[in-house]
């Protein structure tokens, strides 16, 4: 009864698909209803061939992890697309040329910039939080996912909504928000999911077998719902068309700037911190085979963190027209974001106290901590920053750009390409990893590519920061905008090169990833030798 | 009073003293004396149950007799 449902339903939504496509009055939203028409059919096919079909129960006794193992695969596929858009554009700056021109209009830098940071924050940054959200609440709450096939739909439905939004994005459509660029018919398919998510995380917890809440779940928990929130307010938006993916946003004027950067840094805060600090209470202690530092500071790392985080949004918006409270009182949280960061950052380095030889010895969590280590820095850099008068030498240079790289490429790359190695021998049972080699190998590219990528960035940002406010004598300004980008161009080729190698890195990663998995011996069940001979 | 200036003052004066004191309340009790048995213990949860729910089965309770490790 339920398969015929769902077919009906899988049937209705095709057929209604295929008729808005043919009534489309854009090519964006023509392009999107064919992804949902054809996810619909292929869905339709899949479910008709399973028919009938007796239901394989799920067993309570064993952890869900398909949709952990897709999401592992997703994440190191995106990961790659992600960083591989993110060179292209760097280049594309460095030598103009590389926009071409029989491309224009679909993949010059303009169409090609928020195809790069949504690959890499959304597609790869969420691919990994959601996999790594169902198998740390599944280990810590000793329990099955909830809600049977709920947690497939969470996978693949995201995976449609990085569809959507990048085919949007290459042909033009956008609302023109930095991080929120889909328009609202992806905006409410993320919705759905982001729901559907949010129930089978809680719904995990709530079926818990463990009498405590991890502390790695109040991260999730704190990111899924603070995402939500933020998503829901930042697109709020009235479609021109049912038939367009034109909208007209809610929001005007500098209630809109603020409402964008309360987004726009929360997103920071919540998607690229929250969820990857229950990354790191997880996979740091089990990758040490030791229990966190403190865990009394890390219930305080989470409390302080959300308290303040969610007010630092204005210091994107200082020396404009936001209100002067309002800018002083972003920075002031922002400065006091420092006491939880680094109090999280100590967290994690001292978990490996006592254990520091495993740094000599096991690259990944050499990985990790060097992650934790970029958690430190950036979030030192990012206070600094939000300071008003060294925001008005920074804003809208490169060292900017510099700043979220430390913390996108070293943060939250480094931690993410830990918990990968850490997972894919265990979700497909092998021995162990092709080769540690590899992975060192990656690590140093990998690190060495970040430095490149935060130093050029920190030069050329400082010295267009100082060419643009350069005086004369009788107060004419020295230099003209174009005198900058020319003086930049050194430190653009050096920035594209540490992209190459941070790309290079993640390359290996999955060739690694990939032998482990087909050419790595099976683990030998451990509970064998454990459980006496009968 | 207008709406915008009613919640404002809200905002300023009560909300303002409830988050405080819910902030200082957290950390008080993160610190009450008795809580490190508590907390030790959740640091550790994550050794166990690694291949299976709990309660499937009878070689699960493997999990549970290894020893925890101690919190530094």
């Amino acid at each position: 009864m339920w398969d015929y449902l769902k077919l009906a339903v899988l049937g209705v939504v095709v057929v209604v698909a295929a008729i808005a496509a043919s009534m489309a009055r854009d090519l964006p939203y023509l392009v999107h209803m064919l992804v949902i028409m054809l996810a619909a059919a292929i869905t339709f096919v899949w479910q008709i061939r399973r028919a009938g079909e007796p239901v394989s129960a799920a067993n309570p006794n064993e952890y869900m992890d398909g949709p952990v193992r897709f999401g592992v695969v997703a994440t190191a596929f995106w990961g790659v697309v992600g960083f591989l858009v993110g060179v292209v554009i760097a280049f594309q700056l460095a030598w103009p040329d590389l926009n071409f021109q029989w491309a224009q209009g679909y993949l010059n830098f303009g169409r090609l910039r928020p195809l790069h940071t949504s690959a890499v924050i959304f597609a790869f940054g969420g691919n990994a939080l959601i996999a790594t959200a169902f198998y740390v609440v599944q280990r810590t709450s000793a329990a099955r996912l909830w809600g049977g096939g709920l947690a497939w739909f969470v996978f693949w439905g995201y995976q449609i909504f990085i569809v959507m939004a990048a085919t949007g994005y290459v042909l033009g459509s956008t609302q023109g928000n930095e991080y929120a660029e889909p328009e609202w018919l992806t905006d409410l398919w993320l919705t759905i999911v982001w729901v559907a998510f949010l129930a089978v995380y809680m719904g995990t917890v709530i079926n818990r077998r463990e009498p405590h809440i991890y502390v790695a779940n109040w991260f999730y928990i704190s990111f899924i719902v603070t995402v939500a929130m933020l998503h829901l307010v930042n697109n709020a938006a009235i479609p021109v068309s049912v038939f367009g993916s034109k909208s007209i946003p809610v929001w005007s004027g500098v209630q809109s700037a603020m409402i964008q950067w309360w987004y726009g840094h929360n997103a920071v805060g919540f998607f690229l911190t929250a969820g990857f600090l229950g990354m790191m209470y997880y996979f740091i202690p089990k990758q040490a085979e030791r229990p966190v530092y403190s865990y009394k500071l890390s219930i305080m790392h989470f409390w302080a963190l959300i308290f303040l985080y969610i007010w630092a949004g204005p210091h994107h918006l200082h020396y404009t027209a936001l209100p002067d409270w309002a800018q002083t009182l972003g920075m002031t949280f922002s400065i006091m974001l420092w006491m939880p960061s680094w109090g999280g950052m100590i967290n994690g380095l001292m978990t490996l106290s006592g254990a520091w030889d495993k740094l000599r010895t096991d690259p990944i969590i050499r990985m990790m901590v060097v992650a934790v280590g970029f958690y430190g820095m950036a979030t030192f850099e990012g206070p600094m920053m939000s300071i008003k008068a060294v925001n008005s030498l920074s804003h809208y240079t490169d060292w900017t750009i510099g700043h979220v790289h430390s913390g996108a490429l070293g943060w939250n790359g480094m931690i993410t390409f830990g918990a990968l190695y850490y997972l894919v021998p265990r979700l497909w049972q092998r021995e162990r990893l092709y080769s540690l080699r590899l992975v060192s190998w990656h690590f140093w590219l990998a690190t060495i590519g970040i430095v490149l990528y935060a130093a050029s960035m920190w030069v050329t940002g400082i010295m267009e920061g100082l060419m643009w406010r350069e005086v004369d004598a009788q107060g004419f300004l020295v230099n003209s905008f174009a005198d900058t980008v020319a003086a930049k161009f050194p430190m653009y080729v050096v920035r594209g090169l540490g992209g190459v190698l941070f790309l290079l890195g993640a390359i290996i990663m999955c060739y690694n990833l990939w032998k482990t998995v087909t050419s790595t011996a099976e683990r030998q069940p451990a509970r064998a030798a454990a459980v006496p001979a009968e | 009073m207008e709406t915008y200036t009613f919640l404002r003052a809200f905002a300023d004066s009560w909300h303002l003293l409830f988050m405080f004191c819910f902030f200082i309340g957290v950390f008080v009790f993160i610190l009450r004396p008795g809580s490190r048995k508590v907390h030790d213990e959740s640091a550790n949860m994550i050794f166990r149950n690694d291949d299976k729910p709990a309660g499937a089965g009878s070689d699960n309770r493997q999990g549970r007799h290894t020893d925890p490790k101690e919190a530094r």
